[in-house]
């Protein structure tokens, strides 16, 4: 019974984290083509709902009243379990974002490795995918998009251990509350910059969508994926751009921390302030994708390996002779 | 503790079972999944006994980087082909002994681990370091790192470091007559350079030097 109660206890919770993700992340489609659209000097969805604030559902009736088209030499097990893989791999990352300082599914000590672990793991359900489809545009696709995901992890490890630097402890809450006096963007501001350009070379945004450039490669990855499946890729993909803005915001904005520890701005809860970074940042992301043209591919991988790496590098030297010189390692 | 030993038990059967099928499955891509999910079960096991920093750089190194490149070139290769020429051919019998040989060995250093650790349980005697449990495993392991072991640590860097280097040392190679792009030269190019306009005479056209 104690162990139903608390199992009970525990699904409630995760429930509750994932229902408003989940959520989010069809608002987060309707917000993308809408921000896209006003660029361009569009309307975008604006007729399903308020300003089509439903369209993201409209189109989520449809993938699942469509049907699923499994090809016949497609190896089909591995067909079936890559969109699975993509979107649990994407919504199981939420369980360690600390909301506030204590509304947090799992508080570990190693968070931000366990963030880093699961975003390196995400590109198995691209690989699976191309791999198992046995087509060549998918193939394309995936082994485009494992080359660019593993190059552009390496830098996003290395500004992760420049902040860790500063902080001096793997835990996400840790490295919230130690921006108290100063957000790590003003400081690393740089590394910022690198963070957000990997972020989205790692989530797969234009100006980095060359594993699905349609003009090259029809769909990528997921050409031959259909109806749920295909949503179910899709799902995973914004719940990971959100995800990267989360760890962005944790990393250099002071995640749920208020900007100015002033009277009203304290009384705001710290949800509000992480979800309203998340959203700063989205922003930026979509803004991007209207903006940049796409890149060359080997000018992609120049980018990641010839100058984010080596600069990432340089900066973890610099922050970690400036700390030892002026003797402000966080040691405990 | 029951949880503990029913997560215990299922993480260490899946270890055990999907090591099995690395080496039964068929296909060479399926091999190395089933690999990949021998990795997630141990990190999973390592969490469990509290080395959870370890558990997570098993996740990144080994999941994250190299199995991704084990894919990578099992999935480029055209196994398939080459297996059943390989199986129908004689030599591969030749094999048998070699092989035979080379995992009695490995047999028996597992028995001599095993054993060891039961007659001598106090090899690894925990209280012999400074363990504190009020600093995480992380904390503990940084602090001894870069310590009392900072010589072998560096010099297993450099190690890596030269391996890598050589590596790529072995595979370069320096070809002729390749077309490079110089990107600072694409971007530096002036309007007046890449264009010119030109008043096309009727029935004559415009010779361009290419």
């Amino acid at each position: 019974m104690e162990y139903f109660n608390i199992v009970f206890q525990e699904v409630y919770k995760i429930l509750f984290l994932l229902v408003p993700v989940l959520v989010s992340v069809a608002m987060i489609v309707w917000l993308d083509r809408r921000v896209w659209a006003f660029v361009q000097k569009r309307q975008g969805p604006n007729v399903v709902g308020p300003f089509g604030l439903f369209q993201s559902l409209a189109d989520a009736l449809k993938y699942i009243f469509k049907e699923i088209i499994i090809p016949s030499t497609s190896n089909k097990v591995i067909f079936i379990l890559a969109p699975i893989v993509t979107m649990t791999l994407a919504l199981i990352s939420w369980a360690v974002i600390p909301f506030s300082a204590t509304q947090v599914l799992a508080d570990i000590n190693v968070g931000i490795l366990y963030l880093f672990a699961v975003s390196s793991l995400g590109v198995y359900g691209i690989i699976m995918g191309g791999w198992a489809s046995n087509s060549k545009y998918p193939f394309l696709g995936a082994i485009r998009s494992a080359a660019q995901m593993v190059s552009y992890e390496v830098s996003i490890g290395v500004i992760i251990i420049n902040v860790l630097l500063c902080v001096g402890s793997l835990n996400l809450n840790d490295i919230v509350e130690s921006q108290q006096n100063l957000w790590f963007i003003i400081p690393l501001f740089p590394m910022f910059v690198i963070f957000f350009i990997s972020a989205l070379a790692e989530t797969n945004r234009p100006p980095f969508d060359l594993p699905e450039a349609e003009a090259e490669l029809v769909a990528g990855y997921q050409t031959e994926y259909s109806g749920m499946m295909y949503a179910m890729f899709w799902l995973g993909e914004y719940a990971n751009i959100l995800l990267m803005c989360a760890m962005g915001s944790i990393l250099f904005l002071g995640g749920w921390m208020s900007p100015i520890e002033i009277y009203p701005f304290t009384l705001v809860p710290g949800a509000i302030w992480l979800i309203l970074k998340i959203l700063l940042l989205f922003i930026l992301f979509a803004l991007v994708k209207a903006i940049v043209p796409r890149y060359r591919y080997d000018q992609l991988m120049r980018l990641g390996w010839k100058v984010f790496l080596p600069l990432s590098l340089t900066w973890v030297v610099l922050t970690a002779s400036y700390l030892f010189y002026f003797n402000l390692l966080p040691i405990n | 503790m029951i949880a503990h030993s029913i997560f215990f038990y299922t993480f260490s059967i899946i270890a055990v079972i999907s090591a099995i099928m690395v080496t039964v499955s068929k296909n060479t891509v399926h091999s190395v999944f089933f690999l990949i999910l021998d990795f997630i079960s141990i990190s999973c096991l390592f969490i469990m006994i509290g080395a959870e920093f370890l558990g997570m750089i098993m996740l990144i190194v080994y999941v994250g980087a190299v199995a991704v490149l084990f894919l990578f070139v099992v999935m480029m290769l055209n196994v398939a082909q080459q297996k059943n020429q390989w199986f129908a051919s004689q030599e591969s019998s030749g094999h048998i002994p070699v092989g035979l040989i080379i995992s009695t060995i490995i047999f028996f250093e597992l028995i001599i681990v095993i054993g060891g650790w039961k007659y001598k349980p106090d090899l690894f005697d925990i209280n012999n370091t400074t363990n504190n449990f009020s600093v995480s495993n992380t904390h503990s392991l940084g602090q001894i790192l870069y310590t009392d072991y900072i010589h072998v640590f560096q010099l297993s860097g450099m190690i890596l470091l030269i391996a890598m280097i050589g590596a790529i040392v072995l595979t370069f190679r320096k070809r002729e007559g390749v077309k490079k792009q110089s990107y600072l030269k694409q971007i530096s190019r002036e309007r007046s350079e890449g264009v010119e306009l030109l008043e096309v005479e009727t029935n004559k056209g415009v010779k361009i030097d290419d």
